[in-house]
């Protein structure tokens, strides 16, 4: 697993272009005097937290949206989880309720369609760009959320963006960027049964630092990753921000494109071939250069789980708690302490030592069919131990929460013990009532273990879905390999 | 938007990495639909011992007095000195939002996270990047010095010490320009509408799928 940097060749042209370099030539509006530039945007995603800001600038300097059909919008952050049954009007908290129906509002204002909390494809913004098609390859798609770059999977050039950004995208139709290096994260081989987009992706950024990829658009590439379905590609880019990078991607292969057809927004017909031919460009130039370039071996990642405050702070499940003593670095043995008094955990406990009070599936990484499958399988016929308080399933969008009842799948999770919610990013932050509360330590498939994150004294553990899932059947979590290695 | 030419100020010093903007500001006081206000709950879980609710009286919370920005001291601060990695996490504007409500003009770190450092910017906020040795001389000079002041000046990319000394810092020329003259930039962008329609009529013709709406 070594990692190697090559210089690029001070921009020289005798190099081919990276996916990267593509996307953004092929978005380059201007560049201007000073260097700057200004990059067209495709698609525009807005959700009901960064974006009332937005709207009202744009009404105070009586300015109109450029493109309105650019825009999707869709209510997650805030929305309950459960009882929706009386609306908008129905949602206890009068703070979430204005911030919800203040985005119905500047929507109908303005003419952006939205998904509104009862609509069937109502979901977390970036499990509904990608099902409903209005993420299509070639595409920069951009959205007050910093989990944006999930839409890279697809060959796109995705990232998140300020709530300033988001009336200047509204106004404009544009950004004013400066181009990030070229990363490659290359892994090669073949995963371990049981091994999923999670793991290797939190594998990376225990490796390069949740600050490794800062400055950087990092392309996900190698035999591993092209082995990888949508779905768990998705799960990567979406948490390569986790890594310090605004943008992740994959290039284009049929994987991609078998995904994208006849989705709803899709391209059709003979508009559909265009597209089809003009995306099959979208990959690194084989002699393209990389300004960084790190390698991992898809055969030496085991199954992760985050033991401190920070993404970076993780380890193999067989693991122990890692000791600060042995950290040379004094501000990291710091923070490492700091990590474990927020914890509650000493040093060397064994991973798998680790009582647990709740679980959560769910968010823009792992709440898509795939994911909950993925868990079912694991939770068929058993039942979660009596020591937890909560085991919660929040489907990624109306859509998949549908699938999954048509699969059955949600009778698996019921009778295992799990709560089966309504769609939306529920406990990932807990700004709607999903929280945990002080002291107790969560299993979750989320992306953020930092301190507060999913409620006030919270501590969060990062998992693949199947590992939360393993790990509520026995109230601390077990290596998901033993699973395999007995089906298998 | 403010303008940001040259600011001398009181440093605090906040001694830790990887600063997230949960830290900064927690999810609860996200559900407000205004752009101010979010001073009282900058830091808000590190800065009192209770938790805090958007409506709450801050002033009847009890402060956590070991946070640096609980002592007498640094009353008053309006440049934050910390870590590596400052801003990570989600793109929420509203961190530095609170940290300008708070009465922060300048912050001091050896590295930022990118979609912090640039939301900073459209806020009249300057976060700047000085080399880790010169992070920990000025750590340790902020530590020893009560009333420490420093004098950042954007004119000149400087960051001056009370005994004189001269710190560099880089930033880029478009930024630098909109921040100095307190430029709306959604309006600078606007000059260039012509280009942005010769780029639509262009991409309708490479990538006509891209405008299902003609
Ligand atoms: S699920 Fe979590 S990370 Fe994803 S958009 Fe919602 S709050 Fe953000």
């Amino acid at each position: 697993m070594g990692e190697g940097v090559s210089a690029r060749n001070g921009g020289s042209t005798m190099s081919g272009k990276t996916l990267y370099d593509k996307l953004w030539d092929s978005h380059l509006v201007k560049e201007r005097a000073d260097g700057s530039c200004l990059i067209y945007i495709d698609r525009h995603m807005l959700h009901e937290v960064t974006s009332p800001q937005a709207f009202e600038g744009l009404r105070l300097a009586g300015r109109t949206p450029w493109r309105i059909d650019a825009n999707l919008a869709t209510v997650d952050h805030n929305v309950p989880t459960t009882g929706r049954e009386n609306g908008v009007e129905g949602i206890e908290d009068p703070i979430s309720r204005t911030q919800v129906r203040t985005l119905d509002d500047n929507c109908n204002e303005f003419g952006i369609v939205e998904y509104g909390m009862n609509d069937q494809r109502q979901g977390i913004v970036h499990v509904i760009g990608p099902e409903q098609g209005a993420t299509l390859p070639g595409m920069t798609v951009v959205c007050g959320d910093s989990h944006t770059s999930t839409h890279g999977a697809f060959g796109a050039l995705a990232h998140g963006i300020g709530t300033s950004e988001v009336e200047h995208v509204l106004a404009t139709q544009c950004l004013v960027q400066k181009k990030s290096k070229n990363m490659l994260v290359q892994v090669d081989g073949e995963l371990k049964p049981g091994i999923t987009g999670k793991d290797v992706m939190l594998a990376i950024i225990g490796k390069i630092g949740t600050a490794g990829g800062t400055g950087y658009a990092i392309e996900y590439a190698g035999s591993a990753i092209r082995g990888l379905s949508m779905e768990a590609r998705m799960t990567m880019c979406n948490m390569t921000i986790e890594a310090g990078a605004r943008a992740g991607m994959v290039a284009v292969d049929d994987t991609t494109i078998d995904y994208v057809k006849d989705r709803p927004m899709a391209p059709k017909g003979e508009m559909w071939e265009r597209a089809v031919a003009s995306w099959r460009e979208l990959k690194s130039d084989d002699d393209a250069e990389f300004d960084k370039v790190v390698h991992l071996d898809a055969a030496d990642i085991e199954p992760q789980v985050s033991w401190g405050t920070s993404p970076e702070m993780v380890t193999n499940v067989g693991d122990r708690v890692p000791d600060p003593a042995n950290e040379s670095d004094p501000i990291k043995r710091e923070g490492m302490q700091r990590a474990l008094k927020y914890m509650g955990l000493e040093p060397n406990t064994p991973m798998t030592g680790i009582q647990l009070d709740r679980i959560f599936i769910g968010s823009c990484t792992n709440a898509r069919i795939e994911d909950l499958r993925e868990a079912a399988s694991i939770l068929k016929g058993q039942t979660i131990a009596s020591t937890l308080k909560q085991a919660m399933v929040v489907p990624g969008s109306g859509m998949v929460k549908a699938q999954a009842e048509r699969e059955g799948l949600d009778r698996i999770f019921i009778d295992a013990g799990f709560e089966w919610r309504e769609p939306g990013c529920s406990m990932c932050l807990g700004m709607n009532p999903d929280q945990l509360g002080e002291g107790e330590h969560c299993a979750s498939t989320s992306n953020r273990n930092f301190e507060g994150r999913q409620g006030f004294g919270g501590r969060t553990h990062l998992v693949s879905p199947a590992m939360a899932a393993a790990a509520a059947i026995h109230g601390h979590f077990v290596d998901i390999s033993d699973y395999y290695d007995r089906a298998g | 938007m403010k303008a940001f030419t040259r600011h001398t100020g009181l440093v605090a010093p906040m001694d830790r990495s990887n600063v997230d903007t949960d830290m900064i500001i927690p999810k609860q006081f996200l559900k407000s639909i205004k752009r101010t206000g979010f001073g009282p709950n900058l830091f808000d879980e590190l800065r009192y011992l209770d938790e805090g609710q958007p409506g709450k009286d801050n002033s009847q919370r009890p402060l956590n007095p070991e946070f640096v920005l609980n002592q007498a001291r640094y009353q008053g601060a309006s440049v934050l000195l910390t870590r590596a990695n400052f801003g990570c996490g989600s793109s929420r504007e509203h961190a530095p939002w609170a940290l300008e409500d708070f009465g922060f003009r300048a912050i001091i770190a050896p590295s930022f996270a990118d979609i912090f450092y640039n939301n900073c910017f459209k806020n009249g906020l300057l976060p700047l990047v000085l080399k880790e040795e010169e992070v920990d001389e000025l750590f340790r000079a902020v530590e020893s010095v009560e009333g420490y002041a420093l004098t950042v000046d954007l004119e000149n990319q400087t960051v001056a010490t009370p005994d004189g000394k001269i710190y560099h810092f880089e930033v880029d020329e478009f930024r630098r320009h909109c921040l100095l003259n307190g430029l709306d930039d959604i309006g600078v962008t606007l000059e260039d509408a012509d280009a942005i329609q010769a780029y639509e009529e262009r991409r309708k013709q490479e990538a006509p799928w891209l405008f299902p709406a003609g």
